[in-house]
């Protein structure tokens, strides 16, 4: 799927990279605590995030993140911004919670870039 | 352990602990200097990851530290020496979810003691020592085709 339809299909406005939008996506991942970003997420995948900090966009630089797609209608500081534009990470803004923004997404074919974490020895 | 490796990369950064703002600088430099040596994409992602988990230790928790970076046939190597509070028990720190961190940290989403679970994952080889009241020396190796 193009981002373009990511764009429509979440009624979301683009902050960072109106040139991007025909960047194909295939996968996403979904959560506002990074180090699980970290652990989990896939090159090439969409992030589905609320939090909207400066290390939001290093994670999504770290990981090869296709795009970020803000939830719950959140705005990036302008520092934000501007490092994703220096990074050249698009960020889309949904007002759409995170639950219905992936919901939306699944229904049109976007999957999870994985379903099932293999250990969750510790995890609490 | 055979013959020393030739360095085909050595560079040094620094890091200044309690600078949020500049967490992740390193490893985003240290991800295009890879990148650019034609070290493949997997590779670079977890260097960079590596990196960058450790870079939010630092400011989370150090005064300062430098990042050593070298990249040999076979492997990339990075070492993050800190001068800090250290960790009193190494063994506790490297369980997942266990950690110290304050509110500033969990805000920037971390804090939830996954940073150095995720170095070790992400690491073909990690150690760590560490000195309460002096700092914490961590040694990664990713092996490269």
């Amino acid at each position: 799927m193009k981002l373009s339809e990511v764009k429509d299909i979440l009624d979301a406005e683009i902050i960072v990279g109106e040139d991007c939008l025909d960047l194909e996506v295939h996968t996403a991942f979904g959560a506002d605590l990074m180090s699980d970003v970290l652990a989990f997420a896939k090159a090439g995948s969409l992030l589905l995030t609320g939090l909207t900090n400066t290390q939001v966009i290093r994670t999504a630089n770290v990981l090869d993140i296709a795009a970020i797609i803000l939830v719950r209608g959140k705005k990036p500081s302008s520092e934000t911004i501007a490092l994703a534009s220096e990074l050249k990470i698009p960020i889309l803004t949904t007002k759409y919670i995170l639950f219905e923004t992936a919901g939306r997404l699944y229904m049109k074919g976007i999957v999870g870039c994985l379903s099932k974490v293999e250990n969750t020895s510790g995890r609490t | 352990m055979g013959e020393p490796k030739p360095n085909l990369y050595s560079e040094s950064f620094p890091i200044e602990g309690g600078n949020f703002n500049s967490a992740g600088i390193v490893s985003t430099g240290i991800k295009s200097i890879l990148k650019k040596l034609g070290i493949p994409g997997d590779i670079v992602r977890k260097a960079a990851i590596v990196s960058y988990e450790a870079e939010i230790n630092v400011v989370s928790y150090a005064k300062k530290a430098v990042v050593n970076l070298t990249v040999v046939p076979g492997a990339v190597c990075i070492e993050v020496i800190d001068e800090g509070q250290g960790i009193p028990n190494i063994d506790l720190a490297m369980q997942e979810g266990y950690s110290t961190a304050d509110q500033k940290i969990r805000e920037m989403g971390f804090g939830a003691g996954m940073g150095l679970c995720n170095i070790r994952n992400y690491s073909d080889d990690f150690h760590i020592e560490s000195e309460v009241g002096k700092g914490t020396h961590l040694k990664m190796t990713i092996q490269t085709p």
